[in-house]
């Protein structure tokens, strides 16, 4: 096999506290069809070991879950040696009805935003209302010019996926945010 | 700045997050059609200061087309519902009624 490399090779930069990086090849899967369909419901949770979440809402926890992107849509993480094995699973549970199963892994890039303030140099950002973000909401909007998705763990660190053509755009902005430091919302 | 909902997954969008689309609730004339219907769907569109009707979509959100009621005067926002909608709903045109009585825009009041 080739040697395959994440948008950064793994980079990460440090600035007041916080840290971006490039989080490396994580498994995605987009997945389109009736999110109501008990077919599908079944599929996703063997795909991912989770079920299929409200509304705007991820559960993925090691790099595992389900992601709701818009009402007939989910983007699947799996790890990244799973994903095209995951993604032809996937597609052959719902062979008979409406749907699209792709693995989407090579098309993206995996970022995390950890450390204090991170709130604030996402808002910076994005236009989005962080001081009420909640740990495991899901949000999909664009971070500066470019279209982007991140959620939120328990610990407080933003996981953002954006196309893999734009990481280092996505990537380089943040960390310039970072370095500008804390506005002190 | 303009801020709607995106009926469609409820985040309540700022402007740079969507994209205009134009007039709502056009309807298509095409082929077979007289040049004068031709002439009014390509061309003629609303332009108040008030009352308007328009197709939003959520672009860099869930990627869903929506229509919204708003002033185009105060930027006020009435409501946002469903693209697939062929007129206002009630809750909609009660809301706009609520604010200014006695609207109307095209065919609707
Ligand atoms: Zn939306």
């Amino acid at each position: 096999m080739s040697d395959l490399k994440s948008f950064y090779e793994g980079r990460a930069a440090d600035a007041n506290g916080v840290t971006v990086r490039d989080a490396g090849l994580q498994g995605m899967i987009t997945l389109r069809g009736d999110l109501a369909n008990a077919k599908l419901k079944a599929a996703v949770k063997k795909a991912c070991g989770q079920a299929v979440p409200a509304a705007r809402r991820a559960v993925i926890t090691g790099g595992r879950g389900a992601a709701w992107m818009s009402p007939d849509e989910l983007l699947i993480l799996v790890p990244y040696a799973e994903a095209a094995a995951t993604a032809a699973a996937l597609a052959l549970a719902l062979k008979d009805q409406h749907h699209l199963a792709v693995n989407v892994s090579d098309a993206r890039a995996y970022i995390t935003l950890t450390g204090a303030g991170v709130d604030e140099i996402m808002a910076k950002c994005a236009p989005v209302d962080f001081a009420n973000f909640a740990v495991g909401e899901f949000r999909r909007t664009r971070i500066g010019q470019v279209a982007a998705a991140f959620w939120k763990d328990e610990a407080g660190a933003f996981h953002i996926v954006a196309f893999r053509s734009l990481g280092d755009y996505v990537f380089d902005l943040l960390a310039t945010s970072a370095k500008a430091g804390l506005v002190n919302l | 700045m303009l801020t709607l909902t995106c009926p469609y997954c409820g985040v309540a969008a700022e402007e740079t997050e969507l994209t205009a689309g134009g007039e709502a609730h056009l309807k298509r004339f095409g082929p077979g059609s007289s040049d004068d219907d031709l002439e009014t769907y390509l061309f003629l569109r609303e332009n108040p200061k008030g009352v308007h009707f328009e197709r939003w979509r959520h672009s860099f959100g869930c990627g869903k087309w929506f229509l919204a009621a708003r002033d185009t005067n105060t930027l006020e926002v009435f409501g946002t519902y469903p693209a697939q909608s062929k007129a206002p709903p009630k809750p909609i045109k009660d809301a706009i009624t609520a604010k200014r009585p006695g609207w109307s825009w095209r065919e609707f009041k």
